[in-house]
């Protein structure tokens, strides 16, 4: 027995920005319900300080890494880096949502909680040491997700979309469960070290075979909340569907944590069985980028061809994942935060540029945006860049990273097929950037008004962040391949 | 004695499972399930797990199939019918493909049963047991789970009230 149950000092900060987060949520929640429908304000700037207040948290518990609450989580670099990703993710989300809803008139504090509970799922996943821990903050940031997706309840497409993403994602939850408990009839064990060290020991009789199909049912989990092909069929109705800033944050944050989530999982319990998974990441990430890319270019709905482009992405960092090393995990963290960024900012011009009711989100209603309004579509145009991959943008960096790290890793044949279909892909973001400037402008271009403060803010947050990323990605670089090691 | 008890309810867990499925009245499927459920809490019975059996019957038996039933109650759902066209796709890949997966994971099962597994009745694992653990080593999931749950009576409020 041990001697003591009491969490330390250190244990409670590792855990602060999630705490943070819980209270803030539970905070709003009830000051929405204390408010009244009659005098209701609005409560973005709350939640944006909760978040900050939770960075900052992730900052100071990230200068005495260790794990937490035995073992069940642990605060290392690798789980502050994405916990740092997935806050800025939710930051920008807020952003955005704030002159979204009041525009739908569906202000409420109910969506900031929401928001921040998802978040503090995802922030859970990042640090995870305990497969336990793995689902309840799979769980938490899911569910919050679906409803979120569906928060505009009077509108139809909200509904499918809630609902396809609810039904599918518990699907998918119940293979990762499944996997779970495979794992623990093997090893008798859910702590990732633990399962690491039953499989590396020979004498533990756990059969590769076993191993190899539980890890294989908690890869479909994964797979889905990553958007991996072939399981991706949900992304774009659900992206569609969904009001635009609350996409823009399904695509980063949930995003990121079951990249980070699947990351330590594989590398830290799954040493034993690393060929087979290898095989199986890499026919994963052919088949995701492929679909993605090819898919997107018959495209005509802004949040579709944004959906299929965010498949593609996921399947470049599965290279990273496939190449099964410290640079690739490294590159993949890399990518992730730099693609939350660009990706943010593309649905952010999105969430602007509909307008009430999500009226205007086709292609070629944003012909003459150039005209109109030349910084919105400047900065629409860097992000767009940055999604394929054009030199002095973060996309840049990442790719490069990536396909590094892959030729490192010797898989030329990924390479060569990856880059091919990141060159397909630029033939549909360069469509949009084409429309925006060399159409006439359209009858769509009378109504539309200048960004709002809080789309503003996060339309010029992303492009500095993407440029930053794009002319210095050292700075972000060394620390993920600093602690891209720690997971190993 | 034991061995003879396992095979009369792992067959009727399989049966009631079965019924489950082929059942067209959703009432029937859900007196299946419960079925199902109660065979399981004498299948952890008989390892000995008398906690687990009884979270098994209140929880599962008692707590969600009387919301299941209840639910399809309210919507007063009747018996279901076939599709006009059913999904070729479906019938023709549907069985093989539960079959394949049923002999994949018994050919697994079977060659990776470690030596020497649990013998009946010899599972320690009490209330005292579970409560302990529960408070000690996984108090952060035990208390973490509260926000799962607070987040599904905060999503059933905003998707259900009447004004946004």
């Amino acid at each position: 027995m041990e001697t003591s149950f009491l969490p330390t000092a250190a244990e409670y900060l590792r855990l602060l920005p999630e705490t943070i987060l819980i209270v803030s949520g539970t905070i709003l929640m009830i000051l929405e319900g204390l408010a009244g429908p009659r005098n209701r304000k609005n409560l973005s700037p709350l939640a944006i300080a909760a978040i900050l207040a939770a960075m900052a948290a992730t900052v100071a518990a990230a200068g005495n890494p260790g794990p937490a609450f035995n073992n069940m989580i642990l605060a290392d670099g690798f789980g502050a880096f994405f916990r740092m990703v997935v806050l800025s993710a939710g930051l920008l989300a807020v952003l955005c949502s704030s002159s979204y809803l009041t525009r739908e008139k569906a202000d409420s504090g109910e969506y900031y909680a929401l928001l921040l509970y998802s978040m503090t799922g995802q922030c859970l996943l990042s640090t995870a040491n305990e497969l336990i821990m793995v689902f309840i903050g799979l769980e938490i940031s899911s569910i919050a997700t679906y409803i979120l997706a569906g928060y505009l309840r009077d509108d139809a497409r909200n509904n499918e979309s809630a609902l396809k993403y609810f039904l599918l994602g518990s699907f998918a939850t119940a293979f990762l469960l499944y996997g779970v408990a495979w794992i623990y009839g093997i090893t008798g064990s859910t702590n990732l070290e633990e399962i690491r060290r039953t499989l590396l020991n020979p004498e533990s009789g756990a059969s590769p075979l076993l191993t190899g199909v539980a890890a294989a049912l908690m890869f479909i989990g994964f797979a889905f909340k990553i958007s991996a092909v072939p399981f991706q069929v949900w992304a774009p109705d659900v992206y569609q569907g969904a009001p635009a800033p609350v996409s823009a944050f399904m695509s980063a944050g949930p995003k990121a944590a079951a990249f980070a989530v699947m990351l330590r999982v594989y590398l830290t319990a799954f040493p034993s069985i690393g060929d087979g998974w290898q095989t199986m990441i890499w026919l994963t990430a052919l088949g995701t980028m492929i679909v993605g890319n090819f898919a997107a270019l018959t495209q005509s709905n802004l949040k579709r061809i944004l959906a299929y482009s965010s498949i593609a992405h996921a399947g470049y960092v599965l290279v990273a994942v496939t190449a099964y090393s410290d640079t690739g995990t490294a590159a993949a963290m890399f990518y992730l935060a730099a693609y939350a960024f660009m990706n943010i900012g593309a649905f952010a011009v999105v969430s602007h540029f509909s307008r009430t009711g999500e009226k205007y989100v086709e292609l070629n209603d944003l012909a003459g945006l150039a005209q109109k309004q030349p910084t919105t579509a400047a900065l629409f145009s860097l992000f767009l860049f940055s999604l394929i991959g054009v030199p002095l943008t973060g996309g840049f960096f990442g790719k490069f990273y990536i396909f590094k790290a892959a030729i490192d890793s010797g898989l030329i044949g990924l390479t060569v097929l990856g880059l091919l279909s990141s060159a397909v892909a630029a033939f549909y973001y360069l469509r949009i950037i084409v429309v925006m400037y060399f159409h006439e402008p359209g009858d769509t271009m009378d109504t539309i008004t200048s960004p709002a403060p809080g789309i503003q803010i996060a339309l010029w947050t992303s492009a500095l962040a993407t440029l930053l990323l794009g002319v210095f990605p050292s700075f972000v670089l060394d620390y993920a391949t600093t602690s891209a090691v720690l997971v190993r | 004695m034991d061995p003879i008890l396992f095979f009369i309810f792992a067959a009727v867990a399989v049966i009631c499972a079965i019924s489950l499925i082929v059942q067209k009245h959703p009432i029937k499927s859900a007196l299946s399930l419960i079925g199902v459920m109660g065979s399981l809490a004498i299948l952890y019975l008989l390892l000995g797990a008398e906690f687990i059996a009884a979270a098994q019957l209140i929880v599962y038996a008692g707590a969600i199939m009387v919301l299941f039933v209840f639910v399809i109650m309210l919507l007063n759902a009747g018996e279901e019918k076939s599709p006009a066209r059913p999904s070729w796709f479906a019938k023709l890949l549907g069985i093989p493909l539960m079959i394949a997966l049923l002999g994949i994971l018994s050919y697994v099962i079977q060659r990776a049963a470690p030596e020497g597994s649990l013998a009946f009745g010899e599972y320690t694992g009490g209330a005292r047991e579970v409560g302990r653990a529960l408070f000690t080593t996984y108090l952060l999931p035990f208390e973490i789970t509260s926000v799962l749950i607070l987040i599904a009576i905060l999503g059933a409020v905003v998707l259900a009230k009447k004004e946004l």
